[in-house]
């Protein structure tokens, strides 16, 4: 008896009984599920049924899927917008509130943050108001300044849907970064700035040469966040546009949902999900080489 | 110069205080119009009266059983993810065993991972279970999905801690349970509120497990509610917005009160890359 309590108390046994539960969770629900996923890629299956074993043809339908093509460019290009606009405005934001002469500045922050306690599905729901072509916000601006030719079927065009969604997702996330930048430009030692002010430097200044300089690390690891967040995005795309008109605004991650929960071919859907999975990992890695590689030749 | 660089500054904040707040307001607006109103009315007009009858019909319509549901599973969720996250964190952060460092790198790695991966096996697995449609089918994935984020806050909190207050314990004899339960419980509270509404306001919002693991109406939770109310009652905007303004109102209230959590979640989950 006394042995197995010696046991139990030993070092060894505590950690394995304090990492249990959240392995187990963990194991079960995000890691399993990885090679699960791949396994699934290897067979036709309906999600119910029979799975049949078919090798890599699944593998090879994807890469000559052109809506699954389609789908990745489009994640490109919300990656390419994503990082190209949150982050700037996002980081302007940031600036304006963290400067000691603003005015108001908690009242600024508190709205500013509003979008970010919104669900995906209050975002997709209220842009869908705002894009009505009849009664919505953005139409009735263009009447009321009497710019007719204007209106349009945001949603409904394949022309402006995607960049419309576009919109809506980059409401929701500036507040996120510039929630990022503010924490980290608060954490900037003030010394940095005094010595700075000493020197002569002004505004513009201080901000291109104490500022950017001290955020390099935070901006790099809101770029991959942004970067992974855009390869994967799904929800206010489902919610506003399902990925329509005519696949205009799909994206990689909506198309496997598709596939695999209205189509029911789980084993292909299994296919995209692993190669988002992959694209994912690999263009991250890729970036946090490239950011690696040039903060070496400074 | 001065002048006019404050001018174009504070237009500007001005300018995004409209396109964040905006919205919100004229949901909050039309969300007391009638609907005919709505629709024979300038979008931008005030309604004629502030009238509630749109949220009473809201919450007839079901919605109070989805925010029951709701509550239900980010209770759950959020208690065994402040336990098991806590204990694992304690293990990472104090035991000298290299497996620690392993096993905190994987949790790491578990934040990049894209959630659609985990779908449809997490879906077969659900329904093998016995739990697809249910509330406690969504515990799982939930937990799984928001411990990542709440290990990495308890790590970084009881590795502040001084070790003094451990070893003492030891010294007088206490095992590891002891002092998990009576030592590092009590002290790392501030990261247990963090932990706690952060993950609250995360799971209340998410949807995408509850898409693809609830079916029936009266399981449905909040987000799933919102979401199919808005396909059967799409065309009438005002009882639309009254019910997505009541979706969001329990997390501005939550804001109110506990906004520096909320917003050390946020960017605790982001530090590391």
């Amino acid at each position: 008896m006394n042995k197995l309590k010696q046991l139990l108390y030993s070092d060894k046994v505590a950690a394995i009984v304090f990492l249990a539960p959240a392995l187990f969770f963990f194991g079960l629900y995000m890691i399993a599920p990885i090679p699960m996923s791949v396994y699934y890629s290897l067979h036709n299956w309906s999600g119910i049924g029979q799975r049949v074993y078919i090798g890599l043809r699944n593998w090879a339908e994807l890469l000559k899927d052109p809506i699954f093509w389609l789908s990745f460019r489009n994640n490109l290009k919300l990656v390419v917008v994503s990082i190209g606009t949150q982050l700037p405005i996002a980081l302007l934001l940031a600036v304006f509130l963290s400067s000691k002469k603003t005015r108001f500045a908690s009242l600024f922050k508190t709205i500013y943050f509003i979008p970010l306690l919104f669900s995906s599905v209050a975002i997709g729901v209220m842009w869908l108001y705002i894009y009505d072509t009849n009664f919505g916000l953005v139409n009735s601006f263009l009447r009321y300044i009497g710019k007719f030719a204007w209106i349009r079927d945001w949603l409904g065009d394949p022309k402006t849907a995607l960049y419309a969604v576009m919109m809506a997702i980059n409401w929701r996330f500036i507040p996120f970064y510039m929630i990022l930048f503010l924490a980290a430009i608060v954490a900037i030692p003030e010394e940095l700035f005094e010595a700075a002010m000493i020197d002569g430097a002004r505004g513009l200044q201080i901000f291109r040469h104490v500022t950017l300089p001290m955020l390099r690390p935070t901006i790099i690891n809101a770029a991959v966040l942004s970067l992974v967040g855009a390869l994967k995005f799904f929800d206010i795309i489902f919610a506003m546009t399902g990925g329509g008109p005519n696949h205009a605004s799909e994206l990689m991650a909506t198309y496997m949902y598709k596939r695999s929960f209205k189509d029911f071919r789980m084993g292909y859907g299994s296919t995209v999900a692993v190669a988002i999975f992959l694209i994912a990992m690999v263009l991250s890695l890729a970036f946090l080489r490239l950011t690696r590689r040039s903060s070496k030749a400074d | 110069m001065r002048i006019l660089q404050n001018i174009v500054k504070y237009a500007l904040a001005l300018f995004w205080l409209f396109v964040t707040g905006f919205p919100f307001a004229f949901i909050f607006l039309s969300s007391m119009k009638g609907m005919m109103e709505y629709f024979t009315t300038s979008v931008w007009a005030l309604p004629q009266q502030f009238q509630f009858g749109n949220y009473v019909q809201v919450i007839q319509a079901g919605f109070h059983r989805y925010f029951i549901n709701s509550l239900i599973v980010t209770i759950v969720a959020v208690f065994i993810v402040a336990m098991s996250a806590s204990m694992a964190a304690n293990v990472i952060a104090r035991f000298k065993f290299k497996f620690g460092k392993w096993v905190y790198t994987l949790f790491l790695a578990g934040m990049m991972i894209p959630i659609h991966v985990t779908l449809i096996p997490v879906y077969n697995m659900t329904r093998h279970l016995g739990l697809y449609d249910s509330l406690a089918g969504l515990v799982g994935p939930y937990v799984a999905y928001s411990l990542p984020v709440s290990i990495f806050i308890f790590v970084g909190f009881i590795q502040d801690v001084p070790v003094e207050l451990e070893e003492a314990a030891l010294v007088d004899g206490a095992n590891r349970y002891q002092i998990y339960w009576h030592v590092i419980l009590p002290v790392i509270k501030p990261a247990i509120s963090t932990v706690v509404i952060y993950n609250m306001v995360m799971l209340w919002n998410e949807f995408i497990y509850a898409l693809v693991l609830l079916s029936s109406p009266s399981k449905w939770i909040l987000t799933l509610g919102l979401w199919n109310f808005r396909g059967e009652y799409g065309i009438h905007f005002p009882l639309v917005m009254a019910g997505l303004v009541l979706s969001v109102l329990p997390l501005i209230i939550a804001y109110v009160f506990f906004h520096e959590q909320i917003i050390k979640g946020m960017t605790a989950g982001s530090v590391k890359g």
